[in-house]
């Protein structure tokens, strides 16, 4: 049973195989024989609301812990019904008092917070956690600070202006190797989104669609430690174009990418949102391929923080990094996404128009050839840093030049990218993290193994290594 | 023939100014409907892939834009989101902090290099060599030293506006007429005392043009740092809106920025007048 499942629902299972009778192989067989279910319906339905999510896994515990046979806890329930359930147990065990308990944490060391955040929809659990109450909802005061560019928001957390910051998830583990700044110690305790990427082409090359034909072209990704660079090298080398001598690449900050595009300057970037719906709303450019068609479920951009500030002040650091987990999941959610582009397009956030937001939020969008797209996982959001990300990311650092020499994949990546306490704290804000902190992904239809990294870079025909 | 001659002059801005808005109106009309959309579609892009509408706003687009922000200057929607009047406040503030702190520093120098040949040869190669950079140079070098970002903005100003002060006083002073100084001599004035009552009354028409000058160009180094900065300021707010590629603001903010920088000039040019004397 997941930790956000309602207990009290007698139909649930409290472990995930099975159905919650036990007599069918799965729950959707089971609902399918007793359709007419003998349920009474819970008070305390299952609520987004993250005040009753956290009741939902205190209540779970308490459940789990009252009745450890999940037969004894339906018969119970069935007899009784759900409220009745909830208002015993509550006689036996104050829910609120464990729920407030819970979801404070210890007391928190400085309440007054600034986070960097870059003008892109990769930072929308960041943003949207302002406008919609989640950092105040872990009792921080934040402010959420509008940046230039990434060189600039490296060095305002570099300099402790900011608290923690919106960073590219290259950035955090670059700034700990000392790639193209002095090395100090850094956290990504929290991946914002996954997918959310573009490539998106100039109008003119609409008839371009191979990029074998791509030769002699310009393009633009936001910074040279950014998956869009990575992601970008990888797929024209894969389809036989080497990224230095065949192209140009050149980092150009994302709001100069349309202006680029529409000057001619640039035949194409791979860049973040909003800036390709924004190519496709003001008729410049068209979707070429989504991110996730190179690679479905790539990390984007990180939640990141010093270490000091996580060793220095660690109740703030997990409230936040509480707060962003929430919001994080609540942007998972579909139905919220609508809310959530409303929120975050004013001039404070992110300065776009809302029907562009919306079409990357809900994945129906304009192609800018006349098509509309429904891709609903267009973008998506998932807090956790998955240490595999980290060793793949060095791999490419490595691939093209960035990084030399030997390099400990695996200590770097469980360094930087803080699984561990991701872990922890999903649980506590009632998410189900992942039971391991690697995993192995195709890009491209090419399998990636976190073990082996430097086969994996020596696999490839096109390399700077 | 004075007075017709200011009528005629206006007379012929006026008319450079209307020719100006109906060429610019025309130049960006746009093509109307470019073609045919599923409305679905169409619903979905904006107005210049719809439309036909020209990318560049019209004058209308932009009057229409400066009017609202005229209306609501000092408007404050969170950090990120302020009204011109803070921006430019903020923006003023910064330029003031960075000048004074430039005037403190480099008109008791220039006082030094004028009135001491020693002084003026050895200081020489090091004015030489500083002079010419960009200011915005120092920005990364600043970020790193000073670690905070306003304060760097600051030090930006302060760095650009400190050579054309410098170089105007020590020029005001070192050319103070030879037979004021040598009456001086004979009646036995002191140093000090030569300094402030003699040779500032006569440097100081070239050490307001310096200061002028200077202004100026603090006002011009101000907004690309707040661009490369973020943060506040009219800079930033030029930055945001480009962001948005909102040229409509971006146009509006580039007129509020030269309407700023001619009233500081104005300023610095009336103080020029009130120290002026006849020779």
């Amino acid at each position: 049973m997941s930790t956000f499942d309602n207990p009290f629902d007698p139909k649930r299972g409290l472990n995930r195989s099975g159905c919650s009778c036990g007599r069918h192989v799965s729950q959707i067989e089971h609902e399918r024989d007793a359709a007419p279910a003998l349920q009474c319906t819970p008070v305390e339905s299952r609520s987004t609301s993250e005040d009753k999510r956290y009741q939902g896994v205190v209540a779970s515990a308490v459940m789990r812990a009252v009745f450890p046979q999940d037969a004894a806890r339906r018969a119970f329930l069935k007899s009784v019904g759900a409220s009745t359930a909830l208002a015993a147990i509550s006689q036996f065990f104050p829910l609120g008092a464990a729920t407030e308990v819970f979801a404070q944490g210890g007391a928190i060391e400085k309440k007054d917070l600034k986070v960097g955040f870059i003008p892109i929809t990769c930072a929308t659990p960041i943003i949207m956690a302002k406008p919609m109450g989640f950092y105040e909802k872990h009792g921080l005061n934040v402010e959420v600070i509008k940046t230039a560019g990434w060189a600039v928001i490296r060095d305002k957390t570099l300099n402790k202006e900011y608290d923690a910051a919106h960073m590219l998830s290259p950035m955090p583990i670059a700034i700990s190797l000392g790639v193209g700044s002095q090395p100090i110690p850094y956290t990504a305790p929290a991946i914002e989104n996954i997918n959310g990427q573009a490539i998106t082409l100039a109008i003119k090359h609409k008839d371009k669609r191979d990029p074998k034909s791509w030769k002699g072209m310009k393009f633009a990704v936001p910074f040279d430690f950014s998956m869009h660079n990575y992601l970008l090298r990888y797929y024209l080398a894969e389809h036989g174009i080497d990224p230095d001598q065949d192209v140009q690449i050149r980092a150009v900050p994302p709001p100069e990418m349309v202006a680029n595009l529409r000057a001619d300057n640039i035949d194409g970037f791979l860049g973040p949102d909003p800036m390709n719906q924004r190519a496709v709303f003001d008729g410049v450019g068209f979707i070429h391929i989504l991110s996730k068609e190179i690679w479905e479920g790539h990390p984007c951009c990180a939640f990141a923080a010093s270490k000091e500030f996580v060793t220095q002040t660690p109740n703030t650091y997990a409230a936040l990094l509480k707060a962003i987990i929430d919001a994080t999941a609540f942007a998972t959610k579909a139905e919220n996404r609508k809310a959530i582009a409303e929120a975050i397009a004013p001039a404070n956030y992110i300065n776009q128009p809302v029907t562009v937001l919306e079409q990357i939020l809900t994945g129906t969008y304009a192609d800018g050839l006349g098509g509309i797209q429904k891709v609903p996982n267009r973008v998506d959001f998932d807090p956790f840093p998955w240490e595999s990300f980290a060793v793949w990311i060095m791999t490419q650092m490595k691939r093209w030049g960035q990084i030399k020499g030997d390099v400990d994949y695996a200590g770097v990546a469980k360094q930087v990218f803080l699984a561990t306490d991701t872990t922890k704290l999903m649980k506590e804000v009632g998410l189900t993290p992942p039971a391991a902190t690697t995993k192995s992904f195709s890009v491209m239809g090419k399998t990636f193994d976190p073990a082996k990294p430097e086969d994996y870079v020596k696999s490839f025909a096109i390399k700077r290594a | 023939m004075n007075r017709s001659l200011n009528l005629r002059a206006a007379l012929v801005s006026i008319l450079i100014f209307a020719a100006f808005i109906v060429a610019w109106h025309l130049a960006t009309r746009g093509i109307g409907a470019v073609q045919q959309m599923d409305p679905e579609y169409a619903k979905l892009m904006g107005a210049t892939a719809t439309q036909g509408k020209s990318a560049m706003p019209g004058p209308l687009d932009v009057g229409g834009k400066l009017w609202e922000h005229l209306k609501r200057p000092f408007y404050d929607n969170g950090p990120n989101d302020k009204g011109l009047g803070i921006q430019l406040a903020f923006s003023i503030a910064r330029v003031t902090a960075g000048y004074l702190l430039a005037v403190l520093f480099a008109i008791p120098i220039g006082f030094l290099i004028g009135m001491s040949p020693l002084m003026s040869k050895a200081l020489d190669p090091f004015i030489q060599v500083l002079k010419p950079i960009s200011p915005l140079a120092w920005m990364p070098l600043a970020l790193y030293t000073i670690k905070d970002s306003g304060l760097s903005s600051i030090f930006v100003i302060f760095i650009c506006s400190l050579w054309p002060m410098m170089i105007n006083t020590a020029f005001g002073v070192a050319s103070v007429r030879r037979e004021w100084l040598n009456v001086a001599k004979t009646l036995e004035v002191g140093t000090f005392r030569r300094a402030f009552t003699i040779i500032l009354p006569a440097a100081a028409p070239t050490i307001l043009t310096g200061m002028r000058i200077s202004i100026g160009i603090a006002w011009l180094v101000i907004v690309a740092a707040e661009m490369l900065v973020g943060g506040t300021g009219i800079g930033y707010f030029v930055w945001n809106e480009w962001n948005n590629l909102s040229i409509t603001n971006v146009i509006n903010a580039i007129l509020m920025i030269g309407i700023v920088g001619m009233l500081l000039d104005l300023v610095l040019a009336r103080l020029t007048r009130l120290v002026t004397f006849p020779e």
